[in-house]
């Protein structure tokens, strides 16, 4: 299948920051799920460096703007050609040892209901016991945006019983590592339509920026209400067609994704981002601002189906 | 690897039955002729130029009072010329089997694949740093200063106590002991052949000019990165930056723009080739690792990966200095270099071992317990020192959290005689040099002594009653 991206995050700072710099996890790599035809990553203004690839293969690339800057808008634009492979990660380049995300973070730390949750999941197989953990994570929160927030951790979640594609992938990595199972964050862009769910957190796209002014003092960049934009029905609000899932080490396969909010595996409709540990990890631009100032992100993404 | 539990006899650096040991001949006379008066006033107007230098730190990042003095003690201690020479090759081999290490578990993980250490003492490691798999720092060299903690038992036998491959501290130590000592003492350095450990700040200089990128062509720029002047070791910070002439700088003073890290200067921005950073990899990019670290530089992380400056020591170095892989660097030194150590390590029961454990729980009273990522004597069990509560409390903690312990015998640590109330008497000691890696392995002639100034403790951190000491090697 072949899927064009546009994906646009806008920043608006309150005053006038000195410099913004980012980094950027904005361009998919090629495996034999997706073959990248055509993507570019442009901010007006900016200077971009420092580019490279990083061992999980996340292509990353440097973005500094000297100010004033009050505005940023970072434009994605590109075409897919993508596979079904039922979620298996083939064809990949990468050189972590997977061992090495059997570790967890401030998001995916474990407690005693996410144990008990864990234990609770079944399968003789690592395939079967992985298949096993996505269902009890689906069963046990329950889709449904704006109840969680950009810090929820999975163990938050679970308790609250509810969560978006953030959180379950959060509480997949949480048990699965549990069970003995190395897992990580991965974030993407899905086809949405025909019932699919997809992430309805601006944030889950739009990364973090912090401001910082000249004494050191910070504050968290929050995202702004969701705008709703209807005179283009192509473009979603906020992180609609942004999406996150988890992906698992299964010992013959290697990684495969599992999409807990819609009880799948990535498809052809799923156009692989970037990996991290978490979400904060994996995030597809972390950004830090100097100046003082409030700071609102705009998120648009529109995936579409290109007609050959 | 039972060491026997009889009550150890020390060995004392300076005295062997009623004669002394060639190495402290000169010293002898010295101490021995000394007035009551001169000591007593030499050992304020030491204390008196510590204070004025304001090298007040804690060493080796124990915390505690930042202001408090550490006791010097005015007594050198003493190395023959083969003595030094045979721990100078035994720390520089060491120093290039971690580094060898760490290029490996980078890369392709061979001593890991060869079965020779465990992988998931490796990957599952909290210092092991995903973010740099794959990425080779210039010359292969990750840990750039490699301190290495030693201790002695016999006239030939040193023991390594644990390697540190992060941002060794307490260099400043040894050079400022040195200096104190040929202000005060003069005539003891014209009368005998001591080697010079003053080049060190140039060594080290060139060695972090040595390692720098592929993309600088011109004379490195090197600087010193601090977390700032709260922190307990600020002054040694400003001190090797003065002591090297380069720039001292915070995270404010540096940004990232294009394919290179610049530092603001009154002419302009300058571009930064090499950086000695004095803070942990948690907190050098708020892209890349704590986003909430306000003292890092944002996108250093991925000038360094791309090639754009180095990071000294580099990222993710700390997975090498683990207590937990320090039991495995001998493995190491047999498997990159083909050598059998020449410094031997202390036997270390892992409490996660279930065999080693049980031993552990039975033979408390002689063993030495520490936490595996604990440091500066805290959370650390002395067998023969502890009370029956201690000793229970510590069998509790062992079984509540096995993983986070290991246990080694008590080493019968060597004395050296130490300027006490009343005169001069033994007290224990230990050591830090400080190995160089960069296009050479270099190692000055001497390093930090620190002793245990309470009668029979054992314990040389600064926090539990230590004090330190000149270091001498003799050249010939």
């Amino acid at each position: 299948m072949r899927l064009s991206v546009r994906h646009r995050s806008t920043y608006r700072f309150a005053a006038p920051m000195r410099a913004v710099v980012q980094s950027h996890r904005l361009t998919p790599s090629s495996f034999e799920g997706q073959r990248v035809l055509d993507w570019r990553v442009e901010v007006e203004d900016a200077v971009f460096g420092a580019e490279l690839t990083d061992g999980a293969g996340n292509h990353i690339r440097t973005m500094f703007m000297l100010g004033p800057v009050e505005e940023l808008m970072v434009d994605v634009t590109g075409q897919v050609e993508t596979a079904d492979l039922s979620g298996v990660l083939r064809g990949h380049r990468e050189q972590v040892p997977p061992l090495a995300y059997l570790r967890t973070t401030r998001a995916t730390r474990s407690d005693l209901a996410l144990t008990e949750l864990a234990e609770s999941a079944g399968g003789a197989t690592p395939l079967d016991r992985a298949h096993s953990l996505a269902a009890a994570v689906s069963d046990a929160i329950r889709y449904e945006p704006g109840r969680t927030h950009e810090a929820t951790t999975a163990a938050e979640a679970l308790e609250a019983g509810v969560g978006v594609c953030q959180d379950h992938a959060h509480a997949l990595i949480a048990t699965a590592v549990i069970a003995g199972l190395p897992a990580r964050y991965v974030t993407g862009y899905l086809l949405t339509g025909g019932g699919l769910r997809a992430s309805g957190q601006s944030q889950s796209l739009g990364g973090m920026t912090q401001s910082q002014d000249a004494g050191g003092q910070r504050q968290e960049g929050r995202a702004a209400p969701e705008e709703q934009d209807d005179g283009e029905a192509t473009v979603l609000a906020a992180g609609e067609a942004s999406h996150a899932w988890a992906e698992l080490w299964v010992e013959g396969l290697g990684w495969v994704g599992f999409d807990v909010s819609n009880r799948c595996c990535p498809d052809e409709r799923y156009i692989r981002l970037g990996s991290g540990f978490d979400a904060a990890d994996a995030a597809p631009i972390r950004g830090m601002a100097q100046g003082i100032g409030e700071e609102t992100l705009d998120v648009r993404v529109a995936v579409e189906q290109v007609q050959q | 690897m039972d060491e026997g539990s009889a009550q150890p006899r020390y060995f004392n650096e300076m005295f062997e039955g009623d004669g002394v040991r060639a190495p402290y001949a000169a010293l002898d006379g010295w101490s021995r002729e000394m007035p009551p008066e001169l000591r007593g006033m030499k050992q304020s107007e030491a204390e008196a130029l510590f204070r004025r230098i304001g090298i007040t730190f804690a060493v080796y990042g124990e915390g505690g009072d930042p202001d408090r003095l550490i006791p010097f003690d005015m007594f050198p201690r003493v190395f023959a010329a083969d003595e030094w020479l045979r721990l100078e090759r035994g720390i520089k081999q060491r120093a290039r089997a971690l580094n060898a290490f760490l290029v490996d578990v980078y890369k392709r993980g061979e001593i890991v694949r060869a079965g020779r250490i465990p992988a998931k003492l490796v990957y599952c490691n909290e210092a092991f740093e995903a973010a740099v798999v794959g990425f080779r720092p210039p010359r292969g060299v990750y840990s750039h200063v490699v301190g290495i903690d030693l201790v002695r038992t016999g006239p030939d036998e040193f023991f390594v106590l644990e390697d540190n491959c992060r941002t060794p501290s307490g260099v400043s130590y040894m050079l400022e002991n040195r200096e104190i000592m040929m202000r005060m003492f003069p005539q003891l350095f014209r009368e005998n052949r001591i080697a010079p450990v003053e080049n060190y700040p140039t060594l080290l200089r060139r060695t972090l000019a040595s390692v720098a990128p592929i993309k600088c062509d011109a004379e490195p720029t090197v600087v010193i990165l601090t977390p700032g002047h709260f922190n307990s070791a600020y002054y040694e910070h400003s001190f090797l930056a003065d002591m090297m002439g380069v720039e001292l700088v915070e995270g404010t003073d540096l940004f990232v723009e294009g394919d290179f890290v610049w530092m603001r200067t009154t002419q302009g921005p300058k571009k930064v080739d090499v950086i000695y950073r004095r803070l942990d990899d948690a907190f050098i990019d708020p892209l890349c690792f704590r986003p909430d670290s306000m003292l890092g530089v944002p996108g250093l992380m991925n000038v360094y990966r791309s090639g754009g400056v180095t990071i000294c020591s580099a990222p993710g170095a700390g997975v090498a200095d683990d207590k937990a892989i320090y039991t495995f660097v001998p493995e190491m030194i047999r498997f990159y270099l083909g050598e059998e150590p020449i410094l031997r390590n202390v036997p270390t029961w892992q409490c996660a071992k279930a065999d080693d454990r049980q031993y552990v729980l039975e033979h408390l009273p002689e063993l030495v317990v520490k936490e595996v990522h604990g440091s500066g004597g805290y959370g650390m069990l002395v067998g023969p020192k502890a009370d029956k509560a201690t000793i229970e409390s510590f069998a509790h903690l062992i079984r509540e959290r096995p993983e986070n312990y290991i246990a080694q015998p008590t080493l019968a640590l060597s004395t050296c005689p130490t300027f006490v109330d009343e005169g001069i008497a033994p007290r224990h000691v230990d050591l830090r040099p400080y190995c160089l890696v960069g296009e050479t392995v270099e190692l000055v002639p001497g390093g930090l002594t620190r002793v245990a100034l309470k009668e029979g403790s054992l314990v040389v951190n600064s926090s539990q009653g230590g004090g330190v000491k000149d270091t001498w090697v003799m050249a010939d």
